[in-house]
């Protein structure tokens, strides 16, 4: 029998090329997802594959639920639908008590169909349209305003009805970080939240019951969420001393970061991101200090969407082929690419072997399949030599690629959650032409040629 | 193709490499190590794909990327003038 081929290598060595944590990177590789072996899912349900991990998403919501607890005990949940609306994915956390968080009337659809209830959904968002408002506000969302015009409309609708549709008014502050989030809400440090506030009330159109700030995305500053919780409650406070209206709610949206690893980052997402227990600790201090929290105990509602699923999921994808590039890199073409795996522009992905190697890494870069030079999935990493037809684990990529995901050149691939108890269950079927060309229609005029 | 720097590496089996007159040393993979031995044996580039296609899972075609880039390398390594 003849030897198993593995592409020539030589590296010189260095003396000292460790850095502050440890030694030069080790590839260890995942042969399975949940104890389902990776080749058995690809055979299965073919290649790409997305897989997603029911344990981990229920097990990492139910920690965040039980530490956010031990700060400030009156915490509600709701799903970000951006981050995965996947029917599945929501049902689960839907299943473990959170309410939907929506940003559009599509997303709004979502969440109607799978049967939540209308009170526990909060539509965000900076462009809901009138028909939408209109079906919201009868079915009895909680809508969260975020600019006067918007208001304006919600006035109308809601006297129209005569509905009061519940409301919060979405607020954008300080809180130490760059770039500072403010086209959302109205401003809190030159007072516009608290005119606006005033303008909601004095219309008697609707009712006030809480207050939503969205501070950014992947904040890698527990602190900015102190200083966030402590201008909403501040602000709640003078509401309810001027104006004699206690809201319900404080709602501290998402922006928590995932262990995954900024492209600019030095540090690896595991040492760079906060905890959730850090982020839990500076919201409950800010909760603790506040008198209006003492008084009134307001909800505490988080929109946490990418810390709680972005572990959860890996793209499987397999070896199409592999080339020598001039920089003196290896290249392998991957099946899976930007189109499924968008997140692979903002992170430096994972990419795992799927079973053990011998021997020296070279480095490699990872491309998709499109005809884009853009379609990287990760910039050179220290790899074993792959064969056309092996697999390899992207991760984690649970958050945004299911919604970010792109319709160019390539059929999108089918979506596995592997159960608790260790089943696979197909949650979306791979795409076929049907899939792609179902809504267009050609004038008659242009079918002969 | 100019072998004669390989001539003096030290190497053993398990893929460790030093160079006596530089110093350095390297680190290579089983393939590395065997295809440095036959250069060593002043086989050609072809007759080295042709005995790595007779005793390694693999096509000619597909050897002769990898060892066109294994020169390379040897070559920015200062081991090998092409």
């Amino acid at each position: 029998m003849k030897k198993e081929y593995i592409a020539p290598n030589i590296e010189r060595n260095y003396a000292g090329n460790l850095n502050k944590y440890g030694a030069k990177s080790v590839v260890r590789h995942i042969d399975n997802i949940d104890g389902v072996p990776v080749k058995e899912l690809l055979g299965k349900y073919g290649s790409p594959l997305i897989v997603f991990s029911e344990s981990s998403l229920r097990k990492r919501y139910r920690r965040f639920q039980d530490t956010m607890k031990m700060h400030y005990p009156h915490l509600q949940q709701a799903w970000s639908y951006k981050t995965n609306y996947l029917g599945a994915i929501c049902s689960i956390y839907h299943q473990e008590g959170a309410w939907a968080e929506v940003v559009s009337g599509m997303e709004y659809d979502m969440a109607r169909a799978l049967r939540v209830p209308a009170r526990q959904i909060i539509f965000n968002g900076p462009g809901k349209r009138e028909q939408e408002l209109q079906k919201a506000i009868t079915e009895g969302a909680k809508l969260h305003i975020d600019h006067l015009d918007e208001l304006y409309l919600i006035e109308k609708i809601a006297k129209k009805e005569e509905e009061t549709p519940e409301v919060a008014i979405r607020v954008n502050m300080e809180t130490g970080i760059y770039p500072a989030w403010s086209r959302f809400g109205f401003n809190y440090e030159n007072g516009e939240a608290f005119r606006a506030i005033q303008r909601l009330l004095s219309g008697g159109a609707m009712k006030l019951i809480g207050l939503h700030t969205h501070i950014g995305t992947f904040i890698l500053d527990a602190r900015a969420y102190y200083y966030a919780a402590k201008a909403l409650l501040d602000l709640a406070q003078k509401v309810y001393r001027e104006l004699g209206i206690a809201v319900e709610y404080i709602d501290l949206g998402g922006g928590f970061a995932s262990q995954n690893t900024l492209l600019g980052s030095y540090t690896p997402g595991e040492f760079a991101s906060p905890s959730l227990e850090q982020y839990a600790a500076a919201i409950g201090e800010a909760f603790n200090e506040s008198p209006f929290a003492a008084q009134h105990k307001p909800m505490l509602i988080l929109e946490t969407g990418r810390a709680l699923i972005d572990e959860a999921g890996s793209t499987l994808s397999t070896v199409l082929g592999k080339k020598n590039l001039p920089t003196g890199e290896r290249a392998v073409i991957l099946d899976a690419g930007v189109n499924t795996t968008i997140t692979a522009w903002w992170y430096k992905l994972k990419v795992s072997p799927t079973r053990a190697f011998p021997g020296a890494y070279q480095n490699t870069v990872f491309y998709g399949p499109l005809c884009m030079n853009i379609d990287v999935i990760r910039a050179a990493v220290p790899f074993p030599d792959l064969h056309t037809g092996e697999a390899v684990v992207i991760s984690p990529t649970g958050a945004y690629n299911n919604t970010q995901w792109m319709q160019f050149i390539e059929y999108r691939p089918a979506i596995v959650l592997i159960s608790e108890s260790g089943n696979p269950e197909l949650i979306r079927q791979r795409e076929n032409l049907e899939d792609v060309i179902v809504r267009e229609q050609i004038p008659n005029r242009l079918k002969d040629f | 193709m100019n072998t004669e720097l390989i001539k003096n590496l030290a190497m053993n089996d398990n893929g460790f490499i030093f160079d006596p007159s530089s110093g350095y040393s390297y680190s290579a993979n089983e393939l590395g190590i065997y295809i440095l031995r036959l250069l060593n044996e002043g086989q050609s580039k072809e007759e080295i794909i042709a005995t790595i296609a007779a005793e390694y899972e693999v096509t000619p075609d597909n050897i002769s990327s990898d060892i066109d880039h294994y020169f390379l390398m040897l070559e920015s390594l200062d081991l090998l003038e092409l």
